[in-house]
């Protein structure tokens, strides 16, 4: 579903991810984990669109199509989701309104016909009880004084919206409360099908005990040095990150 | 003193126009006739603003009248069809409805029913009947000694509307006054004048349109004064949706009785030049205004909002929203004063000016102006100027909007915080349509 190779990147001249290699496939979980400053987030960031970033050498394909080459809202439209690690509040935009011009934006890229108000309203309310989010809440300013753990709920509630192909959650467990963790593992483990992939950005083993990856990957100064599977990210969990910097240093030295 | 020394200025082309105009006045040359010679001297000596005018330092709007006017001849034509009309009135609005073109009331396209407590007189007849109310409040409150087009439309003031709003009255409809001016033949210039007295624990709606049909320009210079009795309420809004060949200047003057409530909602989406005085004096305590503000500019308009609130009496509370949206090589200025004069103790008194700019030669000039004697009070201000928000967009973006959509989005957002104090159900259905449009929200 997703290749990416010998992918680099940098933002103001600075290099930050420095040759990436890797293929996620549909009904794979694969989880990113890494020092801070590793280039996770850019790497989420990037597979998104985030123009900040100038992608210098690699490349990645989504379905195989040239991932790089698509606007932000292409991507979108072809199936990626970015859960981000800060959502972005917008005053003055409630999430009801704006997912509707989502979808049927997203719909009509697709050849869908548009959600009329009744179907939209029975999707939502399905979606809705996924991550136990109210609808008050969604009816007011996009994000604007909502708590942490509402923040994140939101996004993985529009993820349940647009029913990605392709879902990159960027350290959707920081600052949550263990409750907070347990409703938004929950949604992620019931979108998770064997047609879609799941890609999640942790710096921490916690969520992994919730969303159980096929594969973990450590990065650090911008590459996978090593990747393992779900004991890899216990062992992390145990031993830090230390030994995996002097095992990587080691053998760049 | 009609004999201006140099007829090739301004003021004297504008002075020399009186013996016509005292010609026209068909004999209501009562108490009001010495008040217009005294602000004409006041004109004469003052002269119109240029940019050396600390209050017109952004806005050259003297300097293109004297070139885009001329004032020897004038189009007296006015003829449009009632459906030219229909296009300006608001949708669903069931309201009073008042018809001025090139600035004369038009008794045939205007429409008003009788409603208990309110009284709607043309200003020619109000002058003429000379009444204690017309000696009492006319002209008694915007200052022509203050500013010089108040003095210019003081001078000229001929046509327009006495509104009274008897004590204890609801009034349920809007008064809606539609300016239109007709510039199919050629130029035109108006002074309209309006007096709104509103008695004692009253309610009214008025709304003031401003709108052009032709192609070549047109000069507006308007004041509308507005008395409100205590306990009253008065809603006005001033809507500006005209062609870039309008050029506008317009002072709304408000005095405020004990316990009343005001709020103006100034929406202003083209012309050429326009420039929006308004001016609210808290006369007494419990005071309650509201000043709400939004302009779209694009092109080359240039939009000046100048207010001022008067705190004068302690426990009044005033509040102020003017937002703006510039794109091309439009020119927004906001000079936002509130004064909190020594008694005014226990004042509170807020003022918010946020502008987006969408291209590298749009401009803001935004001042924030507060002049405070008492020590217990509540004031705040703030502006911001910026862009439109890159992450955000971004955000709207990663879940499948067009670039163009979430920008529209964004910039609607913006604006909606404005539109949303619109209590009036068509009004505000008709302005978020106007801005949908112009923003190119079109879903």
């Amino acid at each position: 579903m997703l290749k990416i190779q010998n992918l680099h990147a940098s933002i103001e001249d600075k290099d930050i991810l420095r040759g990436i290699n890797l293929e996620v496939k549909a009904g794979e979980v694969h989880a990113i984990m890494g020092p801070n400053g590793s280039g996770k987030s850019t790497l989420a960031s990037v597979l998104a669109g985030r123009e900040d970033y100038e992608v210098s050498e690699g490349e990645a394909t989504f379905l195989g199509n040239d991932l790089l080459e698509m606007a932000p809202e292409e991507r979108a439209r072809e199936g990626v989701f970015l859960a981000f690690q800060y959502p972005v509040e917008i005053p003055g935009v409630s999430t009801t309104n704006f997912m509707k011009t989502a979808i049927n934006q997203v719909r009509e890229y697709r050849g869908q016909e548009p959600l009329d108000a009744v179907s939209f309203l029975t999707l939502m309310k399905e979606k809705m009880k996924l991550v136990d989010i109210d609808q008050s809440l969604l009816s007011r300013s996009l994000n604007e004084g909502f708590s942490g753990g509402e923040k994140k709920r939101n996004e993985i509630f529009q993820m349940a919206m647009l029913e990605p192909k392709l879902a990159i959650l960027d350290e959707t467990d920081s600052g949550l409360d263990i409750d907070a963790l347990k409703i938004v593992a929950n949604g992620v483990n019931k979108l998770k099908g064997k047609d879609n992939a799941t890609i999640v950005v942790t710096h921490y083993q916690r969520l992994l005990d919730y969303i159980v990856p096929d594969y973990v990957h450590v990065l650090y100064k911008g590459r996978i040095v090593k990747s393992g599977t779900k004991d890899l990210a216990l062992e992390l969990e145990e031993k830090g990150y230390d030994w995996i910097k002097e095992e990587a240093d080691a053998a760049t030295a | 003193m009609t004999q201006a020394t140099n007829q090739n200025d301004l003021v004297g082309q504008l002075l020399a126009g009186f013996q016509k105009f005292e010609s026209q006045l068909n004999g209501a040359t009562g108490s009001v006739h010495s008040l217009r010679k005294k602000a004409l001297e006041s004109l004469d000596l003052a002269g119109l603003p240029s940019t050396k005018h600390e209050e017109y330092k952004y806005t050259n709007i003297t300097k293109a009248i004297e070139k885009t006017f001329s004032f020897d001849t004038e189009n007296t034509s006015t003829q449009i069809e009632p459906q030219e009309i229909e296009e300006f009135l608001i949708p669903g609005l069931d309201a009073h409805i008042l018809v001025f073109l090139n600035g004369v009331l038009d008794p045939s396209l205007s429409r008003w029913e009788a409603e208990a407590g309110l009284e709607i007189i043309d200003l020619p007849t109000a002058l003429k009947e000379d009444s204690e109310a017309i000696s009492k409040h006319f002209a008694k409150y915007a200052d022509y000694n203050r500013d010089a087009y108040v003095a210019l439309n003081t001078g000229f003031s001929k046509d327009g509307s006495f509104i009274t709003v008897k004590a204890n009255s609801i009034i349920e409809k809007p008064v809606v006054l539609h300016y239109i001016n007709v510039v199919k033949d050629g130029q035109v210039h108006n002074h309209p004048r309006n007096l709104v007295v509103v008695g004692e624990n009253s309610h009214a709606t008025f709304i003031e349109s401003f709108s052009d049909v032709g192609e070549h320009e047109s000069l507006t210079n308007s004041v509308t004064e507005i008395v409100i009795g205590q306990s009253a309420r008065v809603d006005y809004y001033k809507l500006q949706n005209d062609k870039e060949n309008v050029y506008h200047v317009g002072t709304t003057q408000v005095q405020q009785a004990k316990n009343s409530y005001f709020a103006a909602y100034t929406f202003t989406t083209n012309g050429a030049i326009t420039r929006n005085n308004l001016n609210i004096d808290l006369e007494d305590e419990g005071c309650e205004s509201h000043m709400y503000g939004l302009y779209l500019l694009n092109g080359k308009t240039h939009v000046d909002n100048h207010t001022a609130v008067d705190h004068q009496k302690p426990n009044s509370f005033s509040n102020e929203l003017y937002k703006g949206i510039l794109e091309d090589k439009s020119r927004g200025v906001f000079n936002g004063k509130i004064f909190v004069r020594q008694d005014a103790q226990k004042t509170n008194a807020f003022q918010s000016n946020k502008n987006i700019l969408l291209s590298d030669q749009a401009t803001v000039n935004t001042k924030p102006q507060l002049e405070i004697w008492a020590d217990d009070v509540k004031c705040s201000h703030g502006c911001t100027t910026g862009q439109l928000d890159e992450e955000a967009l971004f955000y709207l973006q990663s879940r499948g909007l067009g670039k163009d959509n979430a920008r529209a989005l964004l910039l609607y957002a913006f604006a909606i915080e404005v539109l949303e104090n619109v209590k009036l159900e068509p009004v505000r259905k008709y302005l978020e349509d106007l801005i949908s449009e112009r923003l190119r929200k079109d879903f």
